[in-house]
């Protein structure tokens, strides 16, 4: 077993035991730290299949932003989560039961798998030798994906939009500065006042 | 035992399993649904990447950046719609969402 074999494996029982923490977890902080860990290892796996550019962009989009979200939610929110854990028990045996059903006709599409003989062989799109896997997205990124490229950023785009949508909020009872008041305002609307020190002002 | 494709799928399908019983198993909390989700995705990435380097065929990551921005998009419009009910209800779970009757 060579190297990249050994850390295949570390990695992969290393995300496979993070994710079912995520999971079964009773405090959902440590499950955002369980599927940060599930990242990283991908990020790894990503690295030994050689997508190093999508193994960068795993850890800075969904390490750095998307799991950080997470964080901040559930620690925003100020929710009894032991009450939301109650029904687990209940549903363990229907969920096990769909899981292990799932994963053995996921097992058996794998294990009875092949390529179609009548597939193409070489790719329009094939793995050049001599430049870097970043340089070598980019050049079919944007170029032969450059609409599916910019209809991506209309999907980001409206995702910000609907999230401050969603959010933003306008208090009534908050003062805010007005400018054009303060530019407006004259010396004689203006009382001055003698503050005592260390008494502040009373009313 | 060296790695190859098969090794990569069966990775994927066994962590899709676990994003799928998490959405089970999770019935009563919204964000760990949403982490189930992601989880899902990712595995979906890993089958996207496995392929690729298989075919020696750069479409697959292509394609896996743009279910990553998808992924993205969907945690940050599935964490407002959550901060925004919790604000009206004072409360996340899943069974008080009946408002439309659905």
């Amino acid at each position: 077993m060579n190297l990249a074999a050994a850390f295949f494996y570390l990695f992969s029982a290393i995300m496979i035991a993070s994710a079912f923490i995520v999971i079964v977890a009773r405090n959902p902080v440590h499950s955002v730290l369980f599927l940060i860990l599930a990242f990283v290892n991908a990020a790894g796996l990503f690295m030994i299949a050689g997508a190093e550019f999508l193994a960068m962009i795993l850890i800075v989009v969904y390490v750095g932003a998307v799991a950080v979200l997470f964080l901040f939610v559930v620690m925003m929110l100020d929710v009894d989560f032991a009450e939301l854990k109650e029904g687990f028990l209940q549903y363990l045996p229907i969920g096990s039961l769909i899981g292990i059903g799932v994963l053995i006709e996921l097992l058996l599409i794998v294990g009875a798998w092949a390529v179609a003989p009548s597939s193409p062989g070489a790719s329009p799109t094939a793995v050049a030798a001599d430049i870097s896997n970043t340089a070598a997205l980019g050049q079919i990124l944007y170029t032969k994906y450059f609409y599916l490229f910019q209809a991506a950023g209309l999907v980001l785009l409206t995702a910000m939009i609907g999230a401050i949508v969603l959010t933003l909020r306008h208090k009534p009872d908050v003062r805010r500065q007005v400018i054009a008041d303060q530019n407006a305002r004259t010396p004689a609307e203006v009382t001055l006042r003698k503050v005592p020190s260390r008494a502040g002002l009373q009313g | 035992m060296a790695v190859g494709l098969t090794q990569y799928l069966v990775v994927a399908a066994i962590l899709f399993t676990i994003g799928i019983a998490g959405i089970i198993l999770n019935r009563k909390n919204i964000i760990v649904i949403l982490m189930s989700v992601e989880l899902i995705l990712l595995s979906v990435n890993i089958n996207f990447v496995a392929f690729s380097a298989y075919h020696s065929d750069l479409t697959g990551q292509v394609f896996a950046l743009f279910v990553l921005t998808v992924a993205a998009a969907e945690a940050a419009i599935g964490l407002a719609v959550l901060v925004t009910y919790y604000r009206n209800r004072g409360s996340i779970a899943v069974e008080d969402i009946n408002a439309m009757k659905g």
